[in-house]
């Protein structure tokens, strides 16, 4: 690509302009390996869907479709949103907390009588607050993505158990009934949340692949140091991926709200931040940083949330499903660093 | 130049009287500044600040909580401080190598279940028992290394992967033998004794917490494994190409970590015989909490065991305290997760600053008054006054050499120097064409002197004192001493040996420049004037080094006196000429040849005529006099200007004098155009001719002596013909 590349000079102020088209061949057509993952995946969820759809009388239905979708659905929204801090070679542990917490946040402000507007800002500014605090501590103090997103999202836990509810389940009061058409609306047969996620998709994958910044989070994760000698504002650009993370954990977390008319605060708990990970790293999205796209989340999410709605359907026990998704992810992760091996001499040093 | 200038010390002199200078001169000899930079450079700094976050928790909850400190809460505290000790031991134990361990909580579960399920259902004997619970953790630890350590796996996410295999597996278990276990009830004194027993009112958990922190701590500072273990986590990359086998190290760590999991799984079990689901949750938060707040560092390479237990106790206190305070639910999340980001947030910053907060105190100058500098320039009738006579010097080995600082010359007229190479280099006789290695140290070898057999001594700075044989074996003399009581460097280890020479009973004295600074760091000593160089001497015949004179600012040229009663030193920062005794009435005192030269002292070498060459490595000048007296002018420098920029004294023009015994003049050698020889660190008279080294020279000078004796040999001279 050297010979198209062009780094035109642009004024005084000293900013680089690339030429995007170049940089962008790596995400468009891959390394092959990329590709391959991708269509794996792909072509392994095909397989599995006609599968289930014959193996399994209740699969291949318009209710149980419609809800696979939706619960896909959350979980591919959150993906996406974990897709931008993984390709900034960060992670954010955080995000079902922060999704929680502020959704919970909100509808308690709901139930005390404010009007929905300045609930859902509240619960956004809270969101935006903890991407903030999140970035910071991981692009200012350089603290490892893990352990700050780690605290984070025990600290403001224990914030909403401690300042905004008791309960586990916070619900929506009457009030709000006219949102609840974001999580369980439809248009044209189709539910609202799948719009959702398609909006997002959309706009991520337009964000990433066209806008500047989005190209400078890839070159971000590529190589962290380079992005920084280049004269890319790094610790900024650390700072938004994580803000970007939780406002669309928040986003997700108002669609499942308003889906079943209830924030159950329990999922921090649960094991639903594993499968979004699963998605990122199963869709071919490598830990590592500065490798993939939406279209990576949107092959994973639609294998996982198969095969959550699968195994939902058989019946199979919490415990034993839990096993199951660590094992593919475990799987996942072995094939991410085979086909992403660690470099001994490049690999950064307390990298875990 | 400084030749030129008009008598700079008249100035000085006036202003040295004033009351304010005198007693600026007491605030420095009175505080020891160096003091603090020596105590920041320690390794053991690093513990001090979470050695005082466990006691400020500690008194903190202990006033807070009403009974805190009554022996039946302590026993209990410590008691379980026995179990998570150990958990924190082994989370630690795996940072160290630069890993992380997230299944210690559902590994912990699963000791419990097994200890359990063996004692309750089985009814195995205890030690049966124990064994299948450390082999059963130990396969989980295992499974980690495996994944991590083989297959290189990144740790964080694979651990949590097998935080939730293993959480699953035993919630299975549990749920099929609950009941079963609930209705066991094993008969065992020995079983009662882990639960329950205590060793002259210490628990049995405290105990084994206590022998495995000794035992790890043992590891990882005294042995092979342990320093592996310590040189991945500091540098993977570093660790891989030195030959350590990375993998298995880390594997090593896990399986070890697995272990100690087991053992605390194993005492929580007979203590509280409880099969519920929740044994083990969120414990590797609180561990990992425990582990970074004790100081061990993310990412691998500083952990040992007192961090841990630090660690330990600061989180259980917190934990517990919150529990017994009745605090509101999420509390406890909030305190965790808040000393989690503190401690992180300590650790990076520390970690990133220290160096700097280390090199902005570490320099500490103090007064240095000078006397006035007699005058060099032209005209001035001075015996220093300047001449051009090293101008036409024969020139050895341009270019093929690097850092002579030292020259010799043996019996058979070869001459010797040292390189930046760490090469002692010969230049073979009669006209000094052909060059070879005549032996490589390393180092940077300066100061050169023949035995009485012909050994070459060598002071390597870096290394210590070395000598050469004539069959050219290299072998270490010394490179260490007694260490000065009460130092807080450790002084004891020889870092810039600088010059030699040999008295006529074969002890050898040699001077150290600097103890505060390394070899490469050597003109830094300068800002400071604090006195931190000495002279030592090495017996061969016992091999023994002591140190006999402290407090020289720079020690550097050492001759011995030609009646072979004293020792003559140079005193580079200092611009003194120094005489030790070390026979006679006057043994072991020093007293003083020339108190004020023109220039800074370099290497000092007898003359054929009975007097001393002295190389003057640089003048001085009134900038660098006036900033030897303004210690705070000279601090407030090293903290604010980038070193580059520092006043440094001159060490690019200088001389070579000749005094006699009673420390006077008698003739000075310049180079005035400063074409070949600008900076002279040495020079050795040898049948009539001088010899010229300089260290940052790429050629040795020969310059002939007009009326010296022609036949003059220093080594014929100090050990008689052969």
């Amino acid at each position: 690509m050297s010979d198209k590349q062009t780094i035109k000079h642009r004024g005084a102020k000293g900013e680089f302009h690339f030429a995007y088209d170049d940089l962008h061949q790596p995400a468009d057509d891959g390394v092959d390996m990329k590709i391959h993952q991708e269509l794996i995946v792909f072509i392994i969820w095909a397989i599995s869907f006609v599968a289930l759809s014959v193996a399994l009388p209740n699969f291949f239905t318009e209710g149980n479709l419609i809800s696979l979708l939706r619960s896909v659905s959350v979980l591919g929204i959150l993906a996406i949103g974990m897709a931008i801090v993984v390709i900034g070679r960060g992670i954010d542990l955080a995000m079902v907390a922060t999704m929680a917490v502020s959704v919970a946040g909100a509808i308690v402000l709901l139930q005390q009588g404010y009007s929905i507007p300045v609930a859902l800002l509240a619960g956004f500014v809270f969101a935006v607050l903890v991407g903030t605090v999140s970035g910071i501590l991981i692009a200012y103090v350089e603290i490892p993505a893990l352990f700050a997103t780690l605290a984070m999202g025990l600290f403001i836990y224990g914030v909403g158990r401690f300042g905004f509810f008791n309960q586990d389940i916070v619900l929506i009061p009457p009030e709000g009934g006219s949102l609840s058409w974001l999580g369980a609306g439809r248009v044209f047969g189709i539910p609202v949340s799948i719009l959702f996620l398609l909006l997002f998709a959309g706009l991520v994958a337009l964000f990433l692949r066209y806008a500047r910044i989005g190209r400078f989070i890839h070159a971000i994760g590529d190589n962290p140091s380079t992005a920084r000698i280049t004269g890319l504002p790094v610790r900024k650009l650390y700072v938004l991926s994580y803000i970007l993370s939780s406002t669309i954990a928040y986003c997700a977390g108002i669609i499942t709200a308003t889906g079943v008319g209830s924030m159950n605060t329990r999922i921090v708990n649960s094991t639903m931040l594993y499968d979004v990970i699963l998605v990122v790293v199963i869709g071919g999205i490598s830990l590592s940083g500065g490798k993939g796209g939406v279209r990576n989340v949107l092959v994973g999410t639609l294998l996982i949330g198969t095969l959550l709605n699968a195994m939902t359907i058989m019946d199979i026990q919490y415990t034993v499903q839990n096993v199951i998704k660590s094992m593919i992810l475990l799987i996942a992760i072995i094939v991410d660093s085979l086909l992403n091996p660690r470099d001994e001499q490049t690999a950064q040093q307390g990298d875990i | 130049m400084t030749a030129n200038t008009p008598n700079p010390g008249a100035a000085i002199g006036a202003r040295k009287k004033s009351l304010a200078s005198q007693l600026i001169r007491l605030r420095y000899d009175l505080i020891p500044d160096h003091l603090l930079g020596e105590i920041l450079a320690k390794k053991w700094v690093e513990n001090v600040a979470p050695f005082l976050f466990m006691v400020l928790t500690i008194a903190l909850f202990g006033s807070l909580i009403d009974g805190f400190f009554a022996p039946s809460s302590i026993v209990n505290m410590v008691r379980q401080l026995g179990e998570f000790g150990l958990i924190v031991l082994a989370m630690m134990l795996v940072i160290g190598a630069g890993g992380i361990d997230l299944s210690v909580g559902s590994n912990f579960a699963l000791a419990n279940f097994v200890a359990l399920a063996t004692m309750h259902i089985l009814g195995w004997p205890v030690w049966a028992a124990l064994m299948a619970t450390l082999a059963a953790c130990a396969f989980v630890g295992l499974l980690n290394g495996f994944l991590v350590g083989l297959l290189r796996l990144r740790a964080f996410l694979t651990t949590l992967v097998t935080l939730i295999i293993v959480r699953a597996v035993v919630d299975m278990l549990l749920l099929r033998h609950a009941v079963s276990i609930s209705a066991g009830f094993p008969d065992s004194l020995v079983w009662d004794f882990i639960a329950m027993g205590s060793v002259f009112g210490i628990p049995f958990s405290a105990i084994v917490l206590l022998v495995a922190a000794l035992v790890i701590h043992v590891l990882l500072t005294r042995t092979r494994p342990g320093w592996r273990i310590m040189a991945v986590g500091g540098s993977r990359r570093s660790a891989h190409n030195s030959g350590i086998s990375v993998r298995w190290t880390v594997f090593g760590t896990y399986v070890g970590a697995g272990v100690l999991v087991g053992m605390a799984g194993f005492m929580y079990a007979a203590r509280l015989s409880s099969a519920g689901a929740d044994a083990g949750m969120g414990l590797e938060l609180a561990a990992l909490t425990a582990a970074v707040l004790g100081g061990n560092a993310l990412g691998g390479g500083r952990a040992s065991s007192a961090k841990a237990i630090m660690g330990a106790i600061t989180v259980l206190v917190v934990t517990n305290s919150v529990i017994r305070m009745g605090m509101p639910s999420g509390v406890g999340s909030i305190a965790l997760g808040a000393v989690l980001l503190l401690a992180a947030t300590l650790d990076v910053r520390f970690l990133k600053n220290r160096y700097k907060l280390l090199a902005s105190v570490y320099v500490s100058p103090v007064v240095n008054e000078l006397p006035p500098a007699p005058p060099t320039q032209a005209g001035s009738g001075s015996a220093y006054e300047v001449n051009d006579r090293l101008h036409d010097v024969e020139l050895i080995g341009l270019g093929e050499i690097e850092a002579p600082e030292d020259v010799i010359l043996d019996r058979n007229d070869n001459l010797y120097c040292g390189s930046r190479q760490g090469d002692i280099v010969r230049f073979l006789a009669p006209d000094y064409k052909k060059k070879e290695i005549f032996a490589h140290i390393g180092g940077q070898p300066l100061g050169l002197a023949f035995d009485r057999d012909d050994n070459l001594y060598v002071c390597v700075g870096g290394m210590g004192l070395y000598y050469i044989t004539p069959e050219r074996e290299v072998v270490k003399a010394t490179d260490e001493t007694n260490r000065t009581p009460f130092s807080i460097n450790d002084d004891s280890r020889l870092r810039l040996a600088d010059d030699l020479d040999i008295a006529p009973d074969g002890r050898v004295f040699f001077s150290e420049g600097t103890i505060r600074y390394e070899m490469h760091d050597w003109p830094v000593d300068s800002i400071e004037a604090r006195g931190n160089g000495r002279i030592l001497c090495y017996d061969p015949r016992d091999g023994s080094t002591k140190t006999v004179v402290r407090n020289i600012r720079f020690a550097n040229g050492v001759c011995v006196s030609f009646d072979g009663k004293s020792v003559l030193y140079a005193e580079t920062f200092g611009c003194t000429i120094k005489r030790y005794w070390i026979e006679g009435p006057k043994a072991g005192t020093v007293e003083t040849i020339i108190g004020a030269l023109p220039g800074h002292p370099d290497n000092i070498n007898r003359a054929s005529d009975g007097n001393y060459w002295l190389a003057l490595v640089g003048m001085r000048t009134p900038a660098m006099d006036l900033a030897a007296e303004m210690p705070g002018f000279r601090r407030r420098m090293s903290r604010r200007v980038a070193q580059d920029e520092w006043i440094y004294p001159n060490i690019n023009t200088g001389c070579v004098v000749k005094f006699d015994e009673e420390g006077n003049i008698l003739e000075a050698l310049w180079d005035q155009a400063g074409a070949n020889h600008p900076m002279i660190t040495s020079m050795r008279e040898h049948k009539g001719s001088l010899f010229l080294g300089g260290l940052s020279n790429n050629r040795i000078g020969r310059y002939r002596l007009k009326d010296a004796d022609p036949d003059w040999t220093s080594c014929d001279h100090y050990w008689g013909k052969k």
